[in-house]
């Protein structure tokens, strides 16, 4: 099977451009130019050479000894939550900066939901000293402040997006309105394995060093490269995208996407397109989507910001469609009760996101010799005021 | 004769096009407007299809799209509202939206539909000219499925099947946009595709951004004219008044406007009238 993108930006039946003219010059420049820069052995040194010293890879594989007794299996926790800024997002956007800079670009716009991809992009913009102009919807930018902060000590203009609900939708339309304003000395470096090609690929490729690490580090530990499974959470996907890729022709290693159900599949709030999605258009790319009837998008819900998306990474519209993925969905509590568990046998405070992928130990069975790989994808700073109330009304203080 | 090459036929120069979003500001007066419209002298009107993402639009349509949603549009109800449409109107209607509400709704149902009430073309801005030829192997599902039950051979590469098949089956135009930064490559490719004319992209930009033209823009205008397309083309987004129509005027068959009339009809009291001074005022009437 062939998990890879083909020549027209498509896996499988998902994926493409579906971009209006006005952006068709820039996507086309970024697709002819990509494959070029990310195999130039000067790109590959830089690119590393940040990775190690700025955002502090190879982050561990770490053995979650309590963690294992509890769910009865092996379970190790790749700790992207120790990168600089405190998420695998900084692993894009370093290999983006570089991208955008040979391509002469001297401006980065982002789009935003939580922040997480908004302050990685803020913080290597710093680092290049690039002008950064970063959408995030205007109820985001009330709800995430901590984060609207970073942002703009390190430099970015964040502007809050009104059009639409409001969140990570309507900022990523915006982002893409401005590109298609500025389409000479402007790059848009988008956070997630979504928008039109060659995009997931691109992002994709920038993370998979999370599963080029997992390989050897699993050797070291285990004896074994392979796991039985790896869990991560998906929104966009780019976590998972990358915790996935060295392994996607190795099917003895099953692979679980997890979704957020929010309040619960049935319940209208929630977040699981693969659920309650059908193929559409968004954002440029044809991929699984949350949307009514009539094809307009639905706004989804989680209590995580990071995984409200209406659509999904056409990859993994792919890798569900052909069964290499496992998808999964947690809800809200189950979210946050997972967080509460790690956190007291731990000792670690994950992001609400991964989370998720830590609800599914609970809700899978896993036999106790497997090994059980969990991509924690961010650590929880951002998410106190969630874990607050969760503590507020669980009486955990 | 597809009414648009039988308006760029009769009448060479100073067309005006007009856009609006269907089901705005009401819900029933989608019908009114083309009506309103076709009476006070425009000379072709696209029929906004409203989408909650529209990601080339500005403000303006933004929030018409989003009000002609909680008006309860929809494209069903649109082809509903169109359906004697014929009987009152002749110049040329084409319908200009996005792609996803369209897929949904099913390709080759759209199409049937735009010809049973008599539309004459298509502007979707994010299918890309790829997509449309059938060149990028994609497969818009709606449309392979409705190959398939038509037994026509989905397997032959000489005879891909494509969406101007399925176009001009209905006799059906889809425009096709440039902007400042399209290659001439390309231009000429989107020119040899396209039938009606070609959309000019007055800028860089999404629809509503305003002022007169930049030197810049005015050499694009010249560059696009003596590339001498086969198509006639049509210059719109940012144009709002007498002035930049007339100066497109110069250098097209005509030109677009959209956001400055949704403007228009946000406010009015009085629609039938207002509609006739707007054009007028455009036109340059004194």
């Amino acid at each position: 099977m062939n998990y890879s993108v083909d020549a027209n930006g498509y896996y499988g039946e998902f994926g493409g451009a579906f971009i209006p003219e006005m952006m068709v010059p820039n996507i086309e420049d970024l697709r002819e130019n990509y494959l070029k820069i990310l195999e130039d052995p000067e790109f590959k040194s830089e690119f590393n050479t940040l990775l190690k010293d700025y955002v502090g890879r190879p982050s561990p594989l770490y053995y979650a000894k309590r963690l294992s007794a509890y769910h009865r299996t092996e379970v190790y926790l790749k700790r992207e939550d120790l990168n600089h800024t405190g998420a695998h997002k900084i692993n894009n956007t370093v290999g983006q900066i570089l991208i955008a800079r040979r391509l002469g670009k001297t401006r980065i716009i982002a789009e935003t939901g939580a922040g997480q991809h908004g302050v990685a992009a803020a913080t290597v913009c710093a680092l290049m000293g690039l002008q950064c102009v970063v959408y995030m919807g205007k109820l985001d930018v009330e709800r995430q402040e901590p984060n609207v902060l970073r942002m703009k000590m390190l430099g970015a203009q964040v502007v809050p997006v009104l059009s639409g609900n409001m969140t990570l939708k309507d900022a990523t339309n915006e982002a893409i309105r401005d590109w298609i304003n500025n389409p000479v000395d402007t790059h848009y470096i988008i956070g997630s394995v979504v928008g039109p090609h060659p995009y997931p690929d691109l992002v994709t490729r920038l993370q998979s060093v999370i599963s080029e690490e997992l390989q050897w580090q699993l050797q070291e530990k285990t004896g074994s490269p392979d796991p039985d499974y790896i869990i991560a959470c998906v929104g966009g996907g780019s976590n998972a995208a990358g915790a996935f890729y060295h392994y996607l022709d190795n099917d003895s290693v099953k692979l679980v996407a997890v979704e957020a159900s929010g309040k619960g599949i049935d319940s209208g709030e929630s977040a699981a397109t693969m659920v309650l999605g059908r193929t559409g258009i968004i954002h440029g790319s044809r991929t699984m989507l949350m949307q009514d009837d009539d094809g307009q998008i639905l706004e989804p819900y989680s209590v995580s910001a990071g995984l409200d998306y209406p659509g999904i990474g056409p990859m993994h519209s792919h890798l569900y469609k052909v069964r290499r993925v496992i998808f999964e969905h947690a809800t809200d509590d189950e979210a946050l009760e997972a967080a509460f568990r790690l956190t007291r046998l731990e000792g670690i405070v994950p992001a609400l996101e991964s989370a998720h992928a830590l609800a599914v130990l609970k809700k899978r069975k896993f036999g106790e010799k497997e090994v059980v790989v969990v991509n924690l994808s961010g650590r929880g700073d951002k998410d106190m005021a969630a874990y607050m109330n969760y503590m507020n009304d669980h009486q955990l203080f | 004769m597809n009414r648009i090459n039988r308006l760029f036929q009769d009448k060479p120069g100073n067309i005006l096009s007009i856009y609006y979003t269907a089901g705005y500001p009401s819900r029933d007066s989608t019908v009114p407007v083309i009506k309103a419209l076709a009476k006070a002298g425009a000379d072709m009107i696209e029929i906004g299809m409203p989408f909650s993402d529209p990601m080339a639009d500005g403000p303006v349509i933004q929030s018409s799209s989003n009000k002609a949603l909680k008006n309860g549009m929809s494209l069903k109800l649109l082809f509903d509202q169109l359906k004697n449409i014929r009987k009152e109107v002749d110049i040329p209607l084409l319908l200009m939206g996005y792609l996803n509400p369209v897929l949904q709704y099913g390709m080759e149902k759209f199409c049937s539909d735009c010809a049973m009430t008599g539309m004459d073309g298509i502007i979707l801005p994010d299918l890309p000219l790829e997509e449309y030829l059938g060149e990028s192997g994609s497969i818009l599902s709606d449309f392979n499925h409705y190959n398939n039950h038509n037994h026509h051979n989905h397997h032959n590469h000489h005879n891909n099947p494509n969406l101007r098949t399925l176009f001009t089956l209905h006799n059906l135009h889809n425009i096709f946009l440039i902007s400042p930064q399209t290659s001439p490559g390309r231009i000429a490719k989107i020119d040899s595709a396209s039938k009606g004319f070609v959309y000019m992209v007055s800028s860089s930009s999404t629809t509503g951004t305003k002022g007169s033209f930049t030197q810049e823009q005015i050499s694009y205008f010249g560059r696009i004219r003596d590339m001498k397309l086969k198509n006639p083309s049509l210059i719109g987004f940012g144009i709002s008044d007498h002035g930049n129509f007339s100066a497109a005027c110069e250098y097209a068959s005509g030109a677009i406007i959209g956001s400055a009339f949704v403007k228009i009809l946000s406010e009015t009291k009085d629609m039938e009238n207002d509609i006739r001074k707007f054009v007028e005022d455009i036109r340059g009437v004194a």
